[in-house]
């Protein structure tokens, strides 16, 4: 522990513990990529986690989260089954949404993880609903809706904070800004600042350092009390950095939007690095161990379950009368 | 009985659902004033918790929509132009139709999309005359198209009961078609479920919408000629084939009458589902819109729709040919 850092506050290991389980499953992820037991591209979190943690420590488990394509460190932070989804992406009948959705639309509705989404900005909506559904029955849940930098260009997170605002929803809209939309940089994508979309709608933003957890929980607590407490919605933009590409495909296609420099300077700015001087080395070591067996056990219970049965991929595409809708014509 | 006006009976299932459950909610562009009439008085009935005035966007309300029916909701959303549905299609398509395979059943998405006043109204142009039932379908989404008053009940509430996405269409020709009805019907009609408005024994029409109505016509002024079985499916996903093989079964000639456009609409595939069944005494007959988009002069609009006489003339053409057995 360094001796000039302060004192240890009570969330720090909790914080910790959610940005170590995060880390430790986005590097099994990619491992399992590249051995082929996970189909398809993932987009890593690696470098974000701090978001995530701090955002979802102010949150209940009634409260709701609209994820994005990069969204496994949200969806473990909400408190989602890491062997539930480990073996979702493994494509497994076991998985959290039976191997139907996968990376880019794992969901844990149960605990207000209203899924992943495949589309920039497209979740956004479902936490303006959900956060209105719950209001309107005099509770005081609230709702989150996770998007990056690049959603800053869909029209519809600008139709999303008119609505929020108008209507004065518990939503908290939280920019990732990673730098990139995927190769392109955040100074050639948005004009002017990004808080300023929230301010011209009369939202109160601010930005934090999103490599920090603290910082970013105690802006989460901030906008979630105001949510709460009917004083409408609230924005925050994390400032943070991806160290991977935009998705396990990206190593083999050789780009060149930014420099080894540049990552290795965000590196330093870890967000477990700063973390660690919150705790003492026993603290982080047993939480480390902890996160090493939970994740050893996610893989075990991934490879050990079973596939979906072919002759169910129909199943889920309607709630009534499944099988009379499908199945003449297709 | 009392004429009863389509739109009235429209509107009437809405407010019926409304009030037998306080689940179902109403949104969209201008529903306070109610421009369409489909939400007529109900802001004044039942407050702004129930009935939400949205700002010009179909992609937030649309998604909004998806949001609040994963809590729990019934939301009807109504798009006061029906092509605002492209506007909102990744929404509609992408998302909310796809939610419930993708989350492996986690949720239903009982949110009801209203699309009153489709089609070409004489003067409307390119962007306001679409039906976009053929679209709908081919992304998966349920969507009835009523042509009747009492179905246009029926369908409604049955739509709202659903806990899918169920795409409801009130073509702009049939909005003011009145009916005999002795109060609102009280038996339910399940999506799915066609409905044959006039039996014959030479030939099987498929109309849809407001085509059914000249299905009806054309049959009665046939009447001498031919015997033409009227088959209005009313709803196109899921569509009652059922019905429809056991009518072409019986008609061995089959003529069918979209007010979509030609290529990847619907007739195709309901052409496509009976000769993959049933062998034919006459080549089938598609009469579909033109592949253009409806242009503005009431001559060149009236020129790219099907019509009741060429409805007449394929009548004429199937009937006549020879049995190929």
């Amino acid at each position: 522990m360094n001796p000039a850092a302060p004192e240890p506050q009570s969330g720090d290991a909790e914080l910790y513990r959610v940005m170590r389980t995060i880390r430790a499953f986005e590097e099994t992820v990619v491992e399992l990529v590249n051995r082929d037991e996970i189909p398809g591209t993932t987009h890593e979190y690696i470098g974000q986690e701090a978001v995530a943690a701090g955002v979802c420590a102010a949150l209940r488990s009634t409260d709701f989260i609209a994820s994005t394509h990069r969204g496994h460190g949200h969806v473990i932070a909400k408190g989602a089954s890491v062997s539930g989804m480990l073996a979702e992406l493994m494509a497994k009948e076991t998985g959290l949404n039976r191997g139907r959705g996968g990376s880019m639309h794992v969901a844990d509705v149960s605990l207000g993880v209203l899924g992943a989404n495949g589309i920039v900005a497209g979740g956004v909506p479902f936490a303006l609903g959900a956060a209105w559904g719950r209001r309107n029955e005099g509770r005081d849940d609230v709702a989150v809706a996770f998007f990056g930098d690049g959603a800053v260009g869909q029209g519809l997170l600008y139709e999303c904070l008119n609505m929020a605002a108008l209507w004065k929803l518990p939503v908290v809209f939280v920019c990732e800004n990673n730098g990139y939309a995927v190769s392109l940089p955040v100074a050639d994508a948005v004009a002017g600042t990004i808080v300023s979309r929230a301010e011209a709608c009369g939202i109160p933003a601010v930005t934090v350092d999103g490599m920090n957890a603290r910082d970013v929980n105690g802006a989460a607590i901030d906008a979630v009390e105001r949510a709460r407490s009917g004083g409408g919605p609230s924005f925050i933009e994390c400032i943070t950095y991806r160290y991977a590409g935009h998705h396990t495909a990206e190593p083999s296609l050789k780009l060149t939007y930014r420099t080894p420099e540049e990552i290795e300077s965000w590196r330093a700015k870890d967000p477990l690095i700063v973390a660690e001087d919150w705790l003492s080395d026993e603290v982080r070591s047993r939480i480390d161990d902890e996160v090493a067996d939970r994740i050893a056990e996610a893989v075990e219970f991934g490879r050990a379950s079973a596939t979906p049965a072919p002759e169910t991929a129909n199943d889920y595409m309607y709630a009534n009368d499944n099988d009379r809708v499908r199945g003449v014509l297709g | 009985m009392a004429r009863t006006r389509y739109m009235q009976a429209f509107a009437q299932a809405l407010r019926d659902e409304m009030l037998d459950d306080e689940r179902v909610i109403a949104l969209g562009e201008d529903v306070r004033q109610s421009l369409r009439r489909v939400t007529a008085g109900l802001h004044a009935e039942f407050g702004d918790d129930r009935v939400l005035d949205t700002p010009l966007s179909e992609q937030a309300f649309t998604g909004f929509a998806t949001g609040a029916a994963m809590v729990g909701y019934r939301p009807v959303v109504e798009y006061q132009i029906p092509s605002l549905v492209y506007v909102a299609f990744d929404q509609i398509a992408n998302q909310a139709q796809k939610i419930r395979l993708m989350t492996g059943g986690q949720v239903k998405v009982p949110v009801t999309y209203v699309l009153p006043g489709s089609g070409a109204r004489r003067g409307l142009a390119g962007q306001h005359s679409d039906h976009p039932y053929s679209l709908l379908v081919h992304a998966g989404v349920k969507t009835v198209v009523p042509a009747f008053p009492d179905d246009a009940y029926s369908l409604f509430r049955a739509a709202i009961r659903d806990d899918d996405p169920v795409a409801v269409i009130a073509p702009a020709a049939v909005l003011g078609v009145r009916q005999e009805l002795d109060g609102m019907p009280t038996e339910p009609v399940p999506l799915g479920r066609g409905r044959i408005h006039r039996h014959g024994t030479d030939v099987t029409v498929v109309a849809i919408g407001h085509l059914v109505h000249e299905a009806i016509a054309a049959a009665d002024e046939l009447a001498e000629e031919a015997s033409v079985e009227v088959f209005d499916p009313r709803t196109l996903l899921p569509f009652d084939w059922d019905l429809l093989f056991e009518s072409v079964t019986r008609t061995r000639r089959l003529v069918v009458m979209d007010d979509s456009n030609r290529t990847s609409g619907i007739a195709g595939d309901i052409v496509s589902a009976v000769v993959e069944r049933i062998v034919l005494d006459a080549l089938p007959i598609r009469l579909t819109r033109a592949d253009v988009p409806v242009p503005f002069s009431p001559i060149l609009e009236e020129r790219v729709l099907p019509s009741r006489a060429q409805l007449i003339d394929a009548l004429r053409t199937v009937t006549s040919e020879r049995p190929n057995r």
